[in-house]
């Protein structure tokens, strides 16, 4: 029977489908094993409602992609969806009304209840209106480790970050690298944002990020922080990759001890027939500050004078956050939903670590929701240049953090 | 033109060649909208706090003093300083002794000629590509010089933060010098026979004709040559992006790269308009001492 009406309401779909079927295309950054998989799940149930899902991957990272994404908006080549990172990037192009409004779909979808957290919802609202779907949390603030890197050297998987320290001589004497690390400058940022959190406790972060508080940046606190980071510089010293996923697939293979990412790292042990708790650890937090960052994806839809566009834009966005896509989704991604009231038993134990988070409320802003486009990019100018130069002490790096944040806007 | 002007019947100067006027309001429209506006309007933007879109709220030399604060930009610039004089001086130095080698009349000059100048023919990023690869000291030069032994050997110009630009010199110098050497060949090809003859007879050896006589006849192609060199440097981006991406650190980087992630990346159009402008003004102080000597001696003499 339920077949029956699957195969009916498929029928039904389809039909409808069939007298106005639209292309959408959709753009986004989703382009390593574990990302493509899950970008799978949205096309193919955009796919069932009778519409097309015209691909349009961009590759590289969310640094090359906004760019291209930004430009084509306001160039008047609008594609019919597009993720970003939900937050401060998208503000002044809604601001300038080329977003589609969603609040009636929101409200016919009781969004404002099912949203958990509900940052989230308030990231994608301008003037009491809303303009994204947020589709999945995306927490920094996790290390992956490599029970056999550990293995071959004769130690015990660390459990919290000083451990990990620790550990770092007896796998280097092993001919390991006890840190991955890509050279990406967000990698070098976002490796610093978790150390801050971990280390320096979720007071100063928001004192710092939230408060803009430049005293607080230049404080014996943040020093502490700084003073981590060095030791981090060293520990990855030789690690030489330069995309997030092949410092992953270090981990992955045992080469290196453990990478500081955030939770999509999971979709790559995923693709490697890897399980949590066999081949690989996390910990959240560093095993020292169990917080985890709400940032994550949005989708936003371009404003399109064509209704039938309109109408296909609006039935993604309800399919995005609709329960089933939600899980196939995220069960791909390694991302959290962002319903609260969906069943996730399948989950594996990162991702279930995280969840229990969620659900304790141990949860923080994220660096987009926070800080401007501007204000991130010189900050990771400033780490990059940090990572890579091992004479960049920790006093001089701080001194210039300080001077950052104090011209935040 | 002067001469003629004396006549009781003065023509209207504006009217004279009228056609020849006419045709040429488009290409002046162009240049005075594209060019000339557009240079306005970006260095009167840069004195805003414009963001992701553009808007008219000035906030003085705020851009500016904000851009000579930042150790990026100013690593920036050193690079430029080094690529762009080490490349100047290569680049026509090798390109003019190619062209001379080539003008020796060896046999198969067709063919050599085509292997110099088939590098112009790639793009700046598949030129970065292959360079990135051919330096990778796990898969490049380095690897191959310690398969044949010499294990001690080290070249990874590009992961050495101190050397990092000469890494991308040397591809910037494969993929420009063939076009200079066949600037160089065609100068070269229009220097008369007699002269070489002449010089034989009163016995100069060939490389001082080169030097003293050959060079400064060809002083318009040398001049066309360093245009050229001299644009290819201040904009070099795609090389840099395709070979290290700035890194290690921030040590390859160049100011075309910070406009451009200032503007699109960081989402702050005044900040990369600040540096535009900088690199505008950089080039203005090159060209008009140039210009001087070049158009402005010659209506003296």
């Amino acid at each position: 029977m339920k077949t029956f009406s699957k195969l009916l309401t498929t029928a039904a779909f389809l039909t409808a489908g069939a007298t106005h079927a639209t292309e959408l295309e959709v753009t986004h950054w989703w382009t390593s094993g574990g990302e493509a998989a899950a970008v799978t799940e949205f096309a193919n149930a955009f796919n069932a409602t009778g519409n097309t899902w015209i691909d349009g991957a961009i590759a590289g990272s969310g640094g090359t992609a906004r760019p291209i994404i930004i430009s084509r908006i306001l160039g008047g080549d609008p594609m019919g969806a597009t993720q970003l990172n939900h937050g401060r990037q998208a503000e002044e192009l809604v601001e300038a009304g080329l977003m589609l409004d969603l609040t009636d779909i929101a409200t016919e979808g009781d969004w404002a209840n099912v949203v958990n957290p509900t940052s989230l919802l308030d990231a994608c609202t301008l003037d009491g209106k809303i303009y994204c779907v947020p589709v999945n949390i995306h927490s920094w603030q996790w290390i992956w480790l490599s029970n056999k890197a550990y293995a071959d050297a004769g130690v015990n998987t660390p459990t919290n970050w000083d451990e990990f320290v620790a550990a770092a001589p007896a796998l280097e004497a092993a001919g390991k690298v006890p840190l991955a690390m890509g050279q990406q400058p967000w990698q070098s940022n976002g490796a610093f944002g978790v150390m801050a959190i971990a280390i320096g406790g979720q007071d100063l972060w928001n004192k710092i990020n939230v408060d803009k508080d430049s005293d607080a940046a230049a404080g014996p606190e943040m020093a502490k922080v700084f003073e981590a980071a060095v030791t981090a510089r060293e520990m990855a010293a030789n690690s030489r990759v330069q995309d997030w996923n092949q410092a992953t697939n270090m981990v992955i293979t045992g080469e290196a001890g453990g990478q500081i990412m955030g939770d999509w790292a999971q979709g790559e042990f995923q693709i490697a027939g890897q399980t949590a708790g066999e081949e690989y650890e996390c910990l959240p937090g560093l095993g020292v500050n169990e917080v985890i960052s709400t940032g994550g994806d949005a989708f936003y839809f371009p404003k399109s004078d064509d209704p039938d566009i309109t109408a296909a834009q609006k039935e993604l966005a309800k399919l995005m956050i609709s329960q089933e896509v939600q899980v196939a989704f995220n069960l791909k991604k390694g991302s959290l939903p962002v319903r609260g009231d969906i069943d996730l038993s399948s989950a594996n134990d990162c991702m279930k670590k995280g969840l229990e988070i969620l659900a304790a409320g141990n949860v923080m802003l994220s660096g987009d929701e926070v800080l401007s486009a501007d204000t991130q990019g010189q900050i990771e100018d400033l780490m990059v240049e940090f990572w890579n130069d091992p004479s960049y002490s920790a006093a001089d790096a701080q001194a210039a953090y300080a001077a950052i944040i104090a011209d935040a806007d | 033109m002067a001469t003629s002007s004396g006549t009781s019947k003065r023509p209207v100067r504006l009217l004279r060649n009228l056609n020849a006027k006419i045709a040429s309001i488009p290409m002046v429209a162009t240049a005075l909208v594209i060019f000339i506006g557009c240079t306005a309007w970006t260095i009167l933007y840069s004195f805003t706090d414009s963001k992701l879109l553009p808007r008219l709220n000035f906030v003085g030399f705020e851009q500016y003093d904000r851009l000579w604060g930042t150790r990026r930009w100013l690593v920036s610039i050193e690079n430029l300083a080094w690529y762009g004089v080490c490349s100047l001086v290569l680049t026509l130095v090798i390109g003019f002794t190619l062209a001379a080698l080539l003008d020796r009349k060896v046999r198969f000059e067709n063919t050599f000629r085509t292997i110099l100048l088939y590098p112009f023919a790639l793009s700046f990023i598949v030129t970065g590509l292959v360079w990135q690869w051919i330096l990778n000291p796990d898969f490049g030069v380095q690897q191959v010089v310690r398969n044949w032994g010499w294990e001690g050997f080290t070249f990874d110009p590009l992961y050495n933060p101190d050397i990092v630009i000469f890494g991308i010199l040397i591809a910037g110098i494969w993929q420009g010098s063939g076009l200079i050497m066949v600037i160089m060949l065609a100068g070269l090809r229009g220097i008369d026979e007699d002269i070489w003859k002449a010089a034989r007879v009163d016995g100069i050896p060939t490389w001082k004709t080169y030097v003293v006589v050959i060079i400064p006849m060809m002083r318009p192609v040398f001049v066309t040559a360093l245009v050229l060199i001299a644009s290819g440097i201040v904009k070099v981006y795609d090389l840099v992006v395709a070979q290290t991406s700035g890194g290690p650190g921030i040590a390859s980087e160049v100011p075309a790269k910070y406009v451009y992630d200032k503007m699109f990346a960081s989402q702050n159009l005044a900040q990369g308009f600040a540096a535009s402008t900088m690199m505008l003004v950089s080039v203005i102080i090159i060209l008009i001492p140039w210009a001087y000597l070049e158009f402005g001696g010659k209506k003296r003499g």
